[in-house]
């Protein structure tokens, strides 16, 4: 079977857990075999994933940590021929750890499901979005960590029967405060980004961002130059050693596109630049460009979409 | 306190990417390497922490002779000995497994990763070093103080911010935020001269690996930029809707 860990947040499903069964799902179609979700006791409605292709579905109490779960899941290993993690802040720890314990082979970053199971190959982004790597899983238990986002949720129904499942686990950090922004798009998870830069002139010109933003359903973020003069706070930071994104819909307004910046969000299926300068980088690397004034193109553009959602 | 801190020698951000013409590797014909831009963030954590404390700070870097070069900035900027673990790297856990034998054979109390390094952006190594050593971790680590026995580092989640407290050693996976950028230091010539003569060790490393790169390749070329006259921005939302699918 493919075991799936499938993450919640506030006992609620991400769209990366769907994503994670659909890809298990895939993954076992193609080795003939079941696929196994294993999610929190306190998650809601867990057999929902049986729509997504989830034969069994596990509950346990979950550790609080990435590295915690993958201790647990390190010993549900009977019968299991892949793991399938999405690569969200939990997964991004949780996936490694688990590979170190039971020798396992890891993509991470990966960004097709597999091309064949026999070894297991798949892509993955390396050189920061400038190269893909062709990866064989070739020893031990292939572990796959895949991009939110960059693989669709396909509606396919599994049998879907839950068990309860106990597996010990430890924390070995003691989580302390924990801050999340409520009623707002987590940006790494965003499907529309809207990203602004030095162009916007100072960080009380940020409304119409964020208006924009709200129409979208989006997620706010900015340049480095923005986040390193304090005008917005550094988690909006997008681009290498910042936040790396990978929306379906990338919109930037006052941004040159610096390679940096690029490194960040070229994965983007769809970039539009706004910018005033014709010669700014950022319109290589865009599908869409507007050569004109913040100012006045975004406030045309909240009017636009705004007719466009009344419409549609 | 004993500080070791992970270092890849890693192509210049700016630096046009090719590949090999079999597609086997990276062609690192015309490609400056530089310090891991993740983990110069560390290196200067490193350095403050000994400038606040006291400490000793040692460089490692798993890779071929090469790579000398960028470990010896790395004493060039403040640490105190440099280790190279002579071994192609080509897969994490092996990267991960040749670390911990080092680590094992050395006492440290902070081990200091970037969080990833740009070439593969695999961000494996430090979570599986931690699980090898069996210690505690933080990965995307924007802040950390030491006090004693005991780290505290704030660490970016999905959509904020948590905080962890662990006794050491322990691992950190490093981002900017553990220091900021106008901390990061270059290279003085007192820093330049006194790096040709800090100890550099070699060590055997392991090979091999549980993955193998089959394939690197570029992604496709964007087609052309397509231009939309700024007081036609209903245009856009058009092609947005009808041509790209994105609303």
């Amino acid at each position: 079977m493919i075991l799936v860990f499938v993450e919640s947040w506030n006992n609620q499903f991400k769209k990366a857990s769907f994503e994670a069964v659909s890809y298990a799902r895939n993954w076992a179609d193609m080795a003939g075999c079941s696929v196994k979700a294993v999610v929190s006791s306190g998650a809601s409605n867990p057999e929902s994933l049986a729509q997504y292709g989830a034969d069994s579905i596990a509950t346990l109490e979950l550790a609080a940590t990435g590295a915690g779960m993958a201790g647990q899941l390190s010993t549900m290993m009977d019968g299991v021929q892949g793991v399938v993690v999405a690569g969200t802040a939990v997964g991004k720890t949780l996936a490694p750890t688990l590979a170190a314990l039971i020798d396992g082979a890891l993509s991470t970053n990966t960004t097709s499901t597999p091309s064949s199971v026999g070894p297991v190959v798949v892509e993955r982004g390396a050189f920061s979005s400038k190269g893909i790597e062709t990866i064989a899983l070739s020893e031990g238990m292939p572990i796959v960590s895949f991009v939110p986002n960059a693989i669709g949720i396909e509606e396919k129904a599994g049998a879907g029967s839950i068990e309860s499942a106990s597996a010990a686990g430890t924390d070995k950090v003691a989580v302390g405060e924990v801050s999340v922004a409520s009623g707002k798009v987590a940006l790494p998870e965003a499907e529309v980004v809207v990203s602004a830069g030095r162009g916007l002139k100072g960080p009380e010109n940020w409304g119409m961002i964020e208006e924009l933003a709200e129409v979208l359903g989006a997620a706010t973020a900015c340049s480095k130059p923005v986040s390193d003069i304090g005008w917005r706070p550094h988690s909006e930071h997008v681009g290498q050693t910042g936040i790396q994104v990978n929306p379906n819909l990338y919109i930037a307004i006052g941004i040159s596109g610096a390679i940096q910046h690029l490194a960040g969000v070229s994965a983007s299926k769809t970039i539009v630049a706004i910018n005033t300068d014709p010669e700014a980088p950022f319109f290589k690397a865009a599908d869409y460009g507007i050569v004109g004034d913040a100012f006045d193109v975004v406030p045309r553009l909240i009017e636009e979409l705004r007719a466009f959602k009344a419409a549609n | 306190m004993n500080i070791l801190v992970c270092i890849s020698h890693v192509p210049d951000t700016t630096a046009k990417i090719n590949f090999a013409a079999d597609g086997s590797a990276l062609d690192p014909a015309g490609v400056q390497f530089v310090i891991n831009p993740y983990d110069e963030f560390g290196l200067t954590k490193a350095l403050h922490i000994k400038e606040a404390q006291g400490a000793t700070i040692t460089v490692l870097n798993v890779g071929g002779p090469e790579t000398e070069p960028t470990l010896r900035k790395a004493l060039a900027i403040g640490a105190d000995q440099a280790v190279r673990i002579n071994a192609t790297p080509t897969d994490a856990i092996t990267v991960a497994k040749s670390i911990k034998n080092h680590i094992q054979a050395n006492a440290y109390d902070l081990i200091i990763c970037g969080q990833e390094s740009i070439d593969y952006n695999g961000q494996q190594v430090p979570a599986m070093l931690a699980a090898l050593l069996d210690v505690p971790m933080v990965n995307a680590c924007v802040g950390l103080t030491i006090d004693g026995s005991t780290a505290t580092a704030k660490a970016e989640i999905d959509g904020g911010h948590a905080t962890y407290t662990a006794n050491l050693p322990m691992v950190i996976g490093g981002k900017k935020g553990l220091v900021e950028e106008k901390d990061l230091r270059i290279p003085n010539m007192r820093g330049i001269m006194t790096a040709r003569t800090k100890p550099l060790s070699v060590e055997e490393g392991l090979s091999g690996g549980n993955t193998a790169a089959k394939a690197f390749r570029k992604p496709a070329a964007k087609s052309a930029v397509k231009m939309v006259a700024p007081d036609q921005v209903n245009e856009l939302v058009r092609l947005l809707h009808e041509e790209s699918k994105s609303i």
